[in-house]
């Protein structure tokens, strides 16, 4: 009836263990006492969870992104304590759980954190950035949140009933295989991968479509926002990439549960399968998740230079090239397989090769920042940061693509330090400059620049503080995921490492304040005019928040910053002739369902419930006939009422409130004055 | 004109837009699935050796039952076809006839893998036994699931038109049901050339 489910899956037999789950309940239990106090179940559902408003799914997805972001990083808090203490002794981790700890950390951070958070922001964005009133699939768009929601359940679940995957993120067999991993840990790691991978591979071809399609009048492809390019590119990463993770985790599965020889030792199997399928989706994934992080720190450097940016062409073909080229290089993360040197050889250069594009883009932010007036926001320190923080991660990553170079640095914390440099400057940097940036258009007040100052500085020292031991460690001989080791000398560098996670953690504490105090005091704070840091694409001609429809009256775009040169016209904030009926689609409690079967799914496939899995898999068969049927999924909002918010968004803009753009204009060097022609 | 009719017509000038975004996702996904289909030849092809003592190709595969199911295939693809064509002409009734033909068709060719299958696992072949005969399953597997789901959307679509009509959405449920059904029939003929012919050869 429960398949291998009993009541020994609970965690009773570690103090460490029964901590973890009991924080996992007792968060859900207040999330849902909260929740029941507010006496907020029936908006909740009504206007959040069935919602399609690509806004709200958006704002919903980088709120997963938050709370798993907090849970990955106490798996690094613990990873790097049991390291500064366990020299010579077993720590206060053994070593089963420590596996569990590195395995979940990564998995969590790749696609609980930085997947939803990057899909969080070009949900947000892009669609207000091409002028769009919402994606093309607004449903679909439900159905891929739920999903990736569902696989995030998983994880979290796996904390309280059994136990998560000790094989690492990226779960190699033979180790992975049910020879060596009996358990229930690998299950719940490759169902979390699989209901996540599906929602993501849906989100992908939403975003493509909606890029494609949904461009307002005048929006070319070349006038298209950087964010917006790096948006589409991820996309098409995403559609061809991931499909490659659910063809490798399927066959983990089959392997795992009904015996196949995929990847097993004998019988036929063939175990460096994996490492290859696996990268091929997984070298692009780094893309996917630095791509959009590039496409941030444009829009900021532009805004926050008062310029605009600097090759813009030239950073759109970079990242088309980046796109491209990331395809072309999986073998590196498996160099010491034993191909042939000429193999090594060509995926080395290919490796390198994929310096030259983001060389071009560093250089293009330095040249916008170049005679900028710059202001130092928190989105546009963290791209800073970035900029300085990513050469270095550049620098050693040129390094590890010598083939004979990666034979003496791989598996050491030198990769460790190698991928948090890219990752962690390159992509969250990145989506927190975003959160800054574009917080305001999301909720309609700024967030505190202070205490994201604070955040910023304590996540830039903290992690040079973590990172650069591990540079020095891996030169010392120091493998990845030890528990514990025998040699003093690494000590003093893996405390120093732990007092920089330490700093990260009040750079993580930081947010929440910074998200507090801004929360308290948002009445001073208001964005009116929808514009608050005088932007030059089009998400900023919208209110903040947006109504539900962005734009009353479909922009037309004559420039590559489309709001700047309306501004610069002055035809930004016109009240139009008249106002139209606007067709709007209508919220879906299909979205939750689907992902909710998903997580049961998943659930029941990894404790072997096999009839709870079949009820599973016909019921979402029928939610899909379901929606099939449904024909009238769109309502009007009739003109009246679109007249009737807009005019109360209009009447509180007062002139004071818009920006000066004299400061664009050309002016004569003698004469003071404004000369004709455009900025 | 009244309100109503306005906005009916603005419905309808949405709802053709939308559906113009859905066929164009839909090749999009149909991208994404080749991709899958793309690894899972490739990964036959790493193991279509790797028969570890068991049996090898030749002494499973039997290219009659092969030519069988993929006659059955081939003239389902012709018949949906053919669906297209009275959905053209407005002709709901003979779509109707035609997209049973189909399933049938479908249906039979499911039978028919489904016989080979137990057979294969019956002489002591199953996808257990070997990488080699994993990899056969999977991957012919994969398409068998695929069709199973397209004669579950045709049987959808039968029961639709008469409920709805031809109308736009109906159309272009039954143009993307289309691309799905020749798609994998496109799939199948890699399945054929890939698979059975080399391996008995």
């Amino acid at each position: 009836m429960l398949g291998r489910l009993t009541m020994d899956a609970l965690p009773f037999y570690s103090w460490v263990a029964m901590g973890g789950a009991g924080v996992t309940v007792l968060g859900g239990i207040a999330v849902f006492l909260l929740i029941t106090y507010l006496r907020a179940w029936k908006v909740l559902w009504t206007d959040w969870l069935t919602s399609v408003d690509h806004k709200k799914i958006g704002i919903m997805y980088v709120v997963l992104s938050l709370v798993m972001l907090v849970r990955g990083f106490v798996d690094a808090l613990m990873m790097r304590a049991q390291q500064a203490v366990s020299l010579n002794s077993e720590g206060y981790l053994p070593p089963e759980h420590f596996e569990q700890i590195f395995s979940s950390h990564g998995t969590i951070m790749i696609f609980f954190v930085a997947m939803p958070f990057l899909t969080g922001l070009i949900n947000i964005v892009v669609p207000q950035q091409i002028g769009a009133r919402d994606v093309a699939f607004p449903f679909l768009n439900s159905v891929s949140l739920w999903l990736t929601a569902s696989g995030a359940g998983l994880v979290l679940v796996s904390l309280v009933v059994g136990k998560f995957s000790q094989a690492g993120w990226t779960g190699y067999p033979p180790y992975s295989g049910i020879e060596y991993s009996p358990g229930v840990g690998v299950d719940y790691w490759l169902w979390a991968l699989i209901t996540s991978g599906v929602g993501s591979t849906l989100a992908g071809i939403n975003f493509i479509v909606t890029i494609f399609k949904n461009r307002c009048p005048g929006m070319s492809f070349m006038r298209m926002p950087m964010f917006t390019w790096t948006a589409l590119c991820a996309s098409i990463l995403i559609a061809f990439a991931f499909p490659g993770l659910t063809v490798v985790a399927g066959q983990l599965v089959l392997d795992r549960t009904l015996g196949f020889h995929f990847f097993t030792n004998g019988d036929g199997g063939n175990m460096m399968m994996f490492a290859n399928l696996l990268w091929i989706w997984g070298h692009p994934e780094v893309y996917i998740l630095i791509l959009p992080a590039f496409g941030i720190y444009s829009e900021v450097v532009a805004t926050f230079s008062r310029k605009r940016l600097f090759g813009y062409t030239s950073l759109v073909y970079a990242t088309a090239c980046i796109a491209l080229l990331s395809f072309t290089v999986w073998l590196h993360h498996f160099f010491t397989m034993g191909s042939s040197s000429n193999v090594n050889a060509i995926f080395g250069i290919a490796t390198m090769i994929i310096a030259v594009p983001t060389g071009v883009k560093i250089f293009d932010w330095l040249f916008t920042l170049y005679r900028g007036r710059i202001e130092f926001h928190p989105a546009m320190v963290f791209t800073i940061g970035f900029m300085v923080t990513f050469v270095i991660g550049g620098v050693t990553g040129v390094l590890l693509a010598l083939p004979p170079a990666d034979y003496l640095m791989h598996n050491s914390t030198f990769l460790v330090a190698h991928f948090h440099n890219m990752l962690i400057p390159g992509a969250l940097f990145g989506y927190f400059a975003g959160l800054n940036y574009w917080f305001p258009k999301a909720f309609g007040f700024k967030l505190d620049v202070k205490w994201g100052m604070r955040s910023f500085w304590f996540w830039f020292i903290g992690f040079y503080l973590a990172f650069m031991p591990l540079y020095v460690l891996g030169f010392m001989g120091m493998s990845r995921r030890m528990e514990h080791y025998a040699d003093p000398t690494w000590q003093p560098y893996l405390i120093v490492a732990a007092l920089g996670a330490l700093c990260v953690l009040c750079g993580i504490v930081c947010i929440a304040v910074q998200l507090y105090v801004s929360a308290k005091k948002w009445g001073s704070a208001r964005d009116i005019t929808g514009d608050p840091w005088n932007g030059r694409t089009l998400e900023w001609a919208t209110s903040s928040p947006p109504a539900a429809y962005n734009f009353a009256v479909l922009p037309q775009v004559e420039d590559i910053d489309a709001f700047h040169d309306m501004k610069i016209q002055g035809v930004a904030y016109k009240v139009p002739d008249h106002y139209e009926d606007i067709v709007m689609p209508k919220s879906s409690w299909l979205g939750p369902i689907l992902g909710g079967l998903a997580f049961v799914l998943g659930f029941a496939m990894v404790w072997y419930i096999w009839w709870l899995a079949a009820l599973c898999l016909v019921l979402s068969l029928v939610c899909v006939g379901i929606r099939s049927f449904d024909d009238e999924c769109d309502y009007i909002l009739p003109a009246d009422e679109v007249e009737r918010i807009e005019k109360a968004r209009l009447e509180q803009i007062t002139p004071a409130d818009l920006h000066d753009m004299r400061d664009f204009l050309p002016v004569g060097p003698a004469s003071g004055e404004i000369l004709p022609g455009r900025a | 004109m009244t309100d109503t009719a306005m906005a009916s017509d603005l419905l309808e000038e949405e709802e053709k837009k939308s559906l113009l975004s859905r066929e164009f996702g839909f090749w999009v996904y149909l991208m994404t699935d080749a991709i899958i289909f793309a690894l899972l030849f490739a990964t036959y092809v790493v193991l279509s050796k790797n028969s570890a003592a068991g049996p090898t190709s030749k002494d499973v595969f039997d290219l009659r039952h092969t030519a069988g199911e993929t006659a059955l295939l081939l003239i389902s693809s012709l018949t949906f076809g053919m669906a297209t064509i009275a959905m053209a002409r407005g002709l709901s009734g003979r779509v109707i006839m035609w997209l049973v033909v189909t399933a049938l068709l479908g249906v039979g060719f499911l039978a028919m893998e489904m016989m080979e299958f137990h057979g294969m696992i019956a002489k002591g072949a199953g996808p257990d036994v070997s990488g080699f005969l994993s990899a056969f399953f999977t991957l012919v597997g994969t398409h068998g699931l695929h069709v199973t789901f397209g004669t579950l959307g045709i049987l959808v679509m039968i029961v639709q038109i008469p409920l709805k009509g031809l109308t736009p959405p109906v159309r272009s449920r039954l143009l993307r049901l289309g691309l799905f059904w020749h798609f994998l029939d496109i799939v199948w003929i890699g399945i054929f050339s890939v698979v059975y012919l080399p391996g008995v050869m």
